[in-house]
């Protein structure tokens, strides 16, 4: 078990209140697996992304913990996360296009930032050439600067920098959401090949895209306001899904063949509650067809089958 | 009624302007009333170019555009108004839209001076209330509320709103819902489909193929300025000539099936290209 996940709840400060945005959520993540975060704008998967590397100035650890290949990770404590970060966790940012810093050429800034992790960049050098062979990027990249360098590029430098001393796990936050489909498709096949050699144990591919981590997750968590809703294999999770909100979100979603005037698709009705002060109960009853009395107390998150779990009172 | 017949437009590129970039480049399309016409491309392929010049603002290099057999580019003073009472664009981010010192229907009430000078306070607010209705908000909850109050998909549905007031014939959707969640996006999807069968026309750009396919009648595939294959949308999409339009959709991620594995490669492109 790679990473381990127990109870974990992160909140916002902000000038009305604590935003509770991530709110007892756990799951754990084995060796070598691709776990796709889906969900929508403001459910909290970035965040839980990001406790899992560096919480930023407004973010507090409230309760729970994480574990990585057996060490506790002081996820609270900045100072010390600093011992894990880049060589046991690391992260491909959502702002990976502009990332990289725009006074240095690229192999000179890599170069630094070995240096300030202690590793030298003469060791490494080879095995960086080698992945930047690997993700179709020219060697001659290392003297250029990043405005040089398309958005298609510069996302898929970042990624062979973020994983360039081997991480346990990586976070990637929705590295493929500014790129056009030919470079999404390049980018996230990446991530798997990069699983594939161990230049990752495992990790975690955070996107609003549920169609793109079809293609390559190995499992899929759904996250509704702050919580989990659902995570399965990722074929149990798209063909047979059992949380009311993972198949109402599939049902929305328009595909290559679907059209509007033979088959009608149907959004979900309403908005997901403020979580500055979440209601009691499922936080998705309120846009629930199948809410019933229950559901002011909120469900479990349990196993239904085998690694697939479900926070539903009717899917039990 | 809407007609681009050989229409480019290149820009000057470099220190002193002394490079031509072709964006578009001898594009002719057609959109008629109660139709929906999607342009497809990939960033950089010049759709959203091609969404400004209809709607003016930017200007034509050579070729011309033509709304009912009047050249649009001549336009200006009241005719060019009237051309904006027929003609409206809406585009990807709903948020940068509104002021968020006034109130988000203030969108509204400044086109009423310019078009609706004659109407009292009451016919004012019929009109504006049936507009909102058409778009499915309820204008008890949506007017006198600022922009922040409300979320994404209601500010892009007031914006269709806004459009028809007007009594428009054509929109201009630019990557209209790209910035909205999954469970809203099909609502303002359903929403163009609902004003297509109402006679309005409608040039849906985007550059996700699958939202191309859910409406549209015709499909353009774009691919750096140039028309690459044009037809049904259904044609297009199941029997794909030419062969960007089939690497194309090969690319897309869908949900129920995986993506061909042995065709697999990592792309590489000349630096400098730009874009992302």
């Amino acid at each position: 078990m790679t990473l381990k996940v127990d109870n974990l709840q992160v909140w916002y400060r902000t000038m009305r209140g604590d935003v509770q945005a991530l709110d007892g959520v756990s799951f754990s993540v084995g060796d070598g697996e691709l776990v796709g975060l889906a969900g929508e704008s403001g459910c909290g998967k970035s965040t839980l992304g990001k406790s899992l590397v560096r919480l930023d100035g407004r973010m507090r650890h409230v309760g729970g913990t994480v574990e990585l290949d057996g060490k506790e990770l002081p996820i609270g404590d900045s100072e010390r996360m600093h011992g894990f970060r880049f060589k046991e966790v690391s992260i491909i940012p959502q702002y990976a296009m502009s990332a990289m810093n725009p006074t240095r050429r690229i192999g000179r800034m890599v170069a630094e930032l070995l240096e300030s992790r202690g590793v030298r960049f003469d060791g490494i050098r080879d095995e960086l050439l080698r992945r930047l062979e690997l993700v179709g990027l020219d060697p001659e990249v290392l003297d250029r600067y990043p405005i040089e360098l398309s958005g298609g590029m510069k996302q898929r430098m970042v990624m062979v920098i973020s994983t360039l001393l081997n991480p346990s796990l990586l976070v990637a936050d929705e590295v493929t959401s500014a790129l056009d489909v030919s470079n999404q498709k390049a980018v996230a096949e990446a991530l798997v090949d990069f699983r594939d050699r161990d230049y990752v144990k495992s990790t975690i591919l955070i996107t609003h895209d549920l169609s793109l981590a079809y293609q390559v997750a190995d499992s899929i968590i759904v996250m509704y306001a702050g919580k989990l809703a659902e995570k399965a294999p990722t074929d149990s999770l798209v063909t047979a899904p059992r949380h009311p909100y993972t198949r109402m979100l599939i049902g929305a979603l328009p595909e290559v063949g679907v059209r509007y005037d033979t088959r009608r698709l149907t959004g979900i009705p309403g908005s997901p509650p403020s979580l500055l002060d979440p209601p009691t109960g499922c936080r998705f009853r309120d846009r629930c067809p199948l809410a019933f009395d229950k559901c002011v107390e909120q469900p479990p998150f349990l196993e239904v089958a085998p690694d697939h779990a479900v926070a539903c009172w009717k899917a039990s | 009624m809407l007609r681009l017949d050989h229409v480019s437009k290149s820009y000057r590129v470099g220190t002193f302007g002394g490079r031509e970039l072709a964006a578009v480049r001898d594009v002719s399309l057609r959109v008629e009333p109660g139709e929906v016409v999607s342009l497809i491309g990939e960033s950089g392929s010049g759709k959203s170019t091609i969404g400004r010049m209809i709607l003016r603002l930017t200007a034509v290099t050579s070729g011309t555009i033509t709304f009912d057999g009047t050249d649009v580019a001549g336009l200006t003073g009241s005719r060019l108004r009237a051309y904006y009472g027929n003609v409206q664009g809406v585009f990807q981010d709903p948020f940068s839209c509104y002021n968020p010192i006034f109130k988000a229907d203030r969108v509204l009430e400044l086109l009423r001076e310019p078009y609706f000078a004659g109407l009292d306070g009451r016919q004012w607010r019929a009109k504006v209330e049936r507009a909102l209705e058409a778009v499915r908000l309820d204008p008890g909850q949506v007017l006198g509320k600022y922009p922040h109050q409300l979320s994404g998909g209601q500010l892009q549905r007031m914006l269709v709103a806004r459009a028809l007031l007007l009594d428009i014939r054509l929109l201009v959707a630019d990557e209209v819902i790209s910035m909205l969640d999954a469970s809203t996006r099909v609502d303002v999807l359903n929403l163009l489909g609902d004003l297509k069968a109402r006679g309005l026309g409608i040039l849906f750009i985007t550059h996700d193929l699958s939202l191309g396919n859910y409406i549209s009648d015709t499909a353009v595939i774009l691919h750096r300025g140039e028309v690459v294959e044009t037809g049904a949308t259904d044609r297009v999409f199941d029997d794909p000539q030419h062969p960007y339009t089939r690497s194309l959709l090969a690319s897309v991620p869908q949900l129920h099936r995986k993506w061909d594995r042995d065709e697999r490669r990592l792309v590489s492109e000349p630096a400098g290209e730009g874009g992302g």
